[in-house]
């Protein structure tokens, strides 16, 4: 049973919301099944340029496969994934491959490359897209930029497995932001972390967007850093947008399935 | 009944993973001669393999060639044949034992690493992270880690082969008073091009064996780190086997040339 905020609760439809500018991510009755576990259900969502939109939804409710279509690194049953424009499904790996260097993707575990040194992981997005960032032979300077970024220049030449978990994940945001993306998508960036590090992963987060004027998109079952991130949310559940609204909006909501977020 | 149906689902695994083998190795043919080539990461890759299996198949190939002559020697004796021990050496271990024990050391030692290293990539998302940064992962991880086993494994038994030759070589010197001179200049005496060639040519086989295997079980490792675990052991096991299915073959083709 669906639940309509249109009629409990005063919700900003997706195309009006945030800055009203043009969409950068458009996702239209995506489905997703895996066997007989049926995922996705029909879930849409559009993100605006320059806003940043947060789907939240309870451990195996598919936000992560939701997150995974937009990359093409799962393929959707039907619906249509639109990013900067371009409609993922339908493009060659190298169309792929180029639309992917517009996109960040933090993942959830950090997912730093465990046999290179920190240098070498932010190195390795840009042997693909030398030319987009006008590279000859020297990185160093961009590898710079993207540590100092997040504070951790002095780390460049450490292997992941000497770095704290708040560190890696910093890392690995430096990583996203090597190619310069237009979109950055956040799989569960606070997962595992301690209060204290995850405000400190959710303020350069939002340091990150006023600098660069990026597009996010943060999927997450942390209130908190919905609350402080968030522009506008999506409640994902049983495959499709729940609800949908802001953050005031919905931790005020009556509908038990929502309430249930929310609830300390 | 239900023993019945445990047999039928146990051979149709099997007939899937063959046909799921099968397409991954057809998937490396594709994909090996398309650029962009990664030539660093294959030198790395194979300075990594040989360099870290060389104190194995060096302790390994030395104890095989002494135990070889070792257990030989008092039979070839009585049958007053003791000077045929350089030439019953040489043949057995170029043409069968040095590649078929340099290939399993090999696979427990290489196999079970690229499974448990692949893995636990997968796991982590390094892969996933690895695709989205436009890199092809499969070329990046999978085909450099093939193409070095498929290089490395001859220079391997090529090597292992001459330290067992040194093994058996230090027996029958201090056993049998024969000179190492000698010793060498009877075994390659005794050895043939149909000798050499065959064995060579089964152990680039026995490498792309056990990096395929590595790769495929690591590359498609599920179930969290369990599977990793998971990953290294099936892969051993599987390249083991893989390994006598070929030698069987190799030398079911090779004995045809031979009568020939």
């Amino acid at each position: 049973m669906s639940f309509n905020m249109t009629d409990q609760d005063q919700i900003t439809s997706s195309n009006e919301s945030a800055q009203g500018g043009k969409a950068v991510i458009e996702i239209k009755d995506l489905y997703k099944s895996f066997g007989d576990n049926h995922v996705l259900n029909g879930f849409n969502m559009t993100l605006m340029e320059g806003e940043n939109l947060v789907v939240m939804g309870k451990s195996g409710s598919g936000k992560s496969v939701m997150i995974k279509c937009l990359v093409g690194l799962v393929k959707p049953d039907s619906g249509t994934v639109k990013v900067l424009g371009k409609e993922i499904n339908s493009l060659d790996q190298q169309k792929l491959d180029e639309l992917r260097s517009d996109i960040g993707f933090l993942f959830q575990g950090s997912a730093l490359y465990d046999s290179m040194t920190v240098r070498e992981n932010l190195e390795f997005p840009m042997r693909r897209h030398k030319e987009k960032l006008g590279v000859v032979a020297d990185t160093e300077p961009l590898v710079r930029e993207a540590l100092d970024n997040v504070g951790l220049a002095h780390t460049m030449d450490l292997m992941p497995v000497e770095l704290s978990g708040g560190m890696k994940r910093r890392v690995a945001l430096a990583r996203t932001l090597i190619l310069k993306p237009k979109v950055i998508l956040y799989d569960e960036p606070t997962s595992g972390l301690d209060p204290i590090t995850s405000k400190e992963i959710i303020e350069l987060m939002r340091s990150i967007q006023k600098k660069y004027g990026t597009s996010s998109l943060i999927i997450t079952h942390d209130v908190d850093c919905a609350r402080v991130i968030s522009e506008r949310m999506i409640l994902l559940v049983d495959g499709i947008n729940y609800a949908e609204g802001t953050y005031s909006q919905l931790s005020q909501s009556t509908d038990p399935k929502v309430d249930a977020f929310f609830k300390k | 009944m239900g023993e019945t149906s445990t047999l039928f689902k146990g051979v149709k695994e099997f007939f899937i993973e063959i046909g799921d083998l099968s397409h991954f190795a057809a998937r490396f043919f594709k994909e090996v001669l398309k650029p962009p080539f990664e030539f660093k990461e294959l030198l790395r890759q194979c300075y990594q393999m040989g360099n870290r299996s060389l104190i194995l198949v060096t302790v390994t190939g030395f104890i095989i060639g002494l135990v070889l002559t070792l257990q030989s020697r008092p039979t070839l004796i009585q049958f007053g044949a003791v000077s045929w021990m350089p030439n019953m050496v040489g043949i057995s271990i170029v043409r069968e034992i040095g590649p078929v024990i340099t290939a399993l050391i090999c696979a427990g030692r290489i196999a079970s690493g690229i499974g448990a290293e692949l893995g636990s990539m997968r796991v982590t998302e390094q892969i996933d992270a690895m695709e989205v940064s436009g890199t092809n992962p499969f070329k990046y991880l999978v085909i450099t880690r093939i193409m070095a086993t498929t290089l490395m494994l001859p220079i391997l038994v090529i090597y292992g082969d001459l330290v067992a030759l040194y093994g058996s070589a230090l027996v029958e010197n201090l056993k049998g008073d024969v000179s190492f001179q000698l010793y060498f200049n009877t075994v390659f005496d005794a050895l043939s091009f149909s000798d050499l060639v065959p064995a060579t040519i089964k152990s680039f086989f026995f490498g792309f064996a056990i990096g395929l295997v590595g790769c495929y079980k690591g590359y498609y490792s599920k179930k969290g780190t369990a599977g990793v675990g998971v990953a290294a052991n099936t892969a051993v096991v599987m390249a083991s086997l893989l390994l006598f299915v070929i030698d069987f073959i190799a030398v079911f083709i090779s004995d045809i040339f031979y009568e020939l």
